[in-house]
């Protein structure tokens, strides 16, 4: 989901680009007063879990391949604000050193996994558990929200990738940038992160979220914020 | 009522379990290469190259061909050498890779929450 450089034209990436920017000056903000300092180096540990978590590719045989992105749980359990700083510096970082995704798209990347997802993924969980404390429910609620939200991500840079043709082609209709309309990009994207991808997301947010229910519930921001615990 | 020595001791047992926990899973990063060849699996959709492109749909786009280069990544595709095809070390240059990657990223990581969170503990 890493949109390399060249496949998205100015039209798409400067518009991203400034999404993201506003969306980070928000989000600053937003963590300066709702998140404690004690939460300081678990936000590290949460943004190298997103790097690390999308160094793991997956396979469908014969075919591409994809991976989770890990801002489904950190959103559960920091807060989607704090995820989306977290999982952008991640994403910047492997732009900038690695080459996985474009310099260009820095914005539309970070705006898909690092803006849309964790939001997605926050208020999904939110409304399927409902504020239970219930080990069942809040890990199913957790699995929904990994699911849902990295194959809307998918979904959205499929439309990123598909209006290329639109936007941008030469006199004799061959694409400048990304080749594949919305016809082929949305089905692709979609299939395969609602077949494979999203329930690996799905696995890996249920997973760590019912170990912090477990160990440390009163870490868990999702429960903290609108929770029956808010003061 | 634990004390609160006891409160902090028990929090940096959790976050020492949590590094180790990173640790190990960058030790076995390579499987994110083994299996997608192992599988023959290709990039990602919509990451291909510009040479995978041309093979794909028998042309650059020229858009596509002037910005692809725009970025010389230092370590590109998570690998210091592409042209060693040994998966041994594939394997090795993944996981410096990935060690690399992380401790950087926990570190920008932290320095960004410290620079916007200023409320006492």
């Amino acid at each position: 989901m890493h949109i390399p450089d060249g496949y998205l034209s100015p039209q798409t990436y400067i518009p991203l680009f400034g999404l993201f920017v506003a969306a980070t000056a928000i989000g600053v903000k937003k963590v300066k007063t709702d998140i404690s300092a004690r939460n300081i180096p678990y936000l590290g540990m949460a943004a190298a879990f997103s790097f690390i978590i999308m160094m793991f590719n997956l396979p469908i045989p014969g075919g591409t391949t994809g991976h989770a992105v890990g801002s489904a749980v950190i959103a559960i359990l920091f807060g989607p604000w704090a995820a989306m700083i977290a999982v952008s510096v991640a994403l910047i970082i492997q732009a900038l050193i690695f080459g996985d995704g474009g310099i260009t798209a820095i914005g539309a990347n970070c705006f898909n996994m690092a803006v849309f997802m964790p939001f997605v993924a926050y208020y999904t969980f939110k409304l399927f558990n409902n504020n239970s404390s219930k080990k069942g429910r809040v890990t199913f609620a957790a699995f929904i929200s990994g699911y849902l939200s990295l194959v809307l991500a998918s979904v959205l840079t499929a439309v990123e990738f598909g209006i290329q043709p639109l936007i941008a082609s030469t006199a004799d209709g061959k694409a400048l940038y990304c080749p594949y309309d919305l016809s082929i990009a949305i089905p692709v994207m979609a299939i395969e992160h609602l077949l494979f991808f999203g329930i690996i997301e799905g696995i890996i947010t249920a997973f760590i979220v019912a170990y912090f229910l477990r160990n440390d519930p009163g870490m868990i921001y999702a429960f903290r914020k609108g929770g029956k615990d808010e003061n | 009522m634990l004390s609160e020595k006891e409160v902090k001791m028990r929090i940096d047992k959790q976050q020492k379990k949590i590094l180790v926990m990173l640790l190990l899973l960058c030790l076995i990063t390579p499987v994110g290469i083994l299996l997608p060849m192992f599988f023959n699996a290709g990039n990602a959709w919509g990451e291909w190259s510009a040479q995978t492109l041309k093979d794909l749909i028998g042309y650059v786009p020229q858009g596509l061909a002037k910005y692809s280069d725009v970025w010389k990544a230092p370590i590109a595709d998570y690998t210091i050498n592409s042209g060693d095809r040994s998966v041994v070390h594939q394997s090795g240059f993944y996981i410096v890779s990935g060690i690399l990657g992380a401790t950087v990223t926990y570190v920008v990581m932290l320095l960004v929450s410290r620079l916007i969170i200023k409320n006492e503990e």
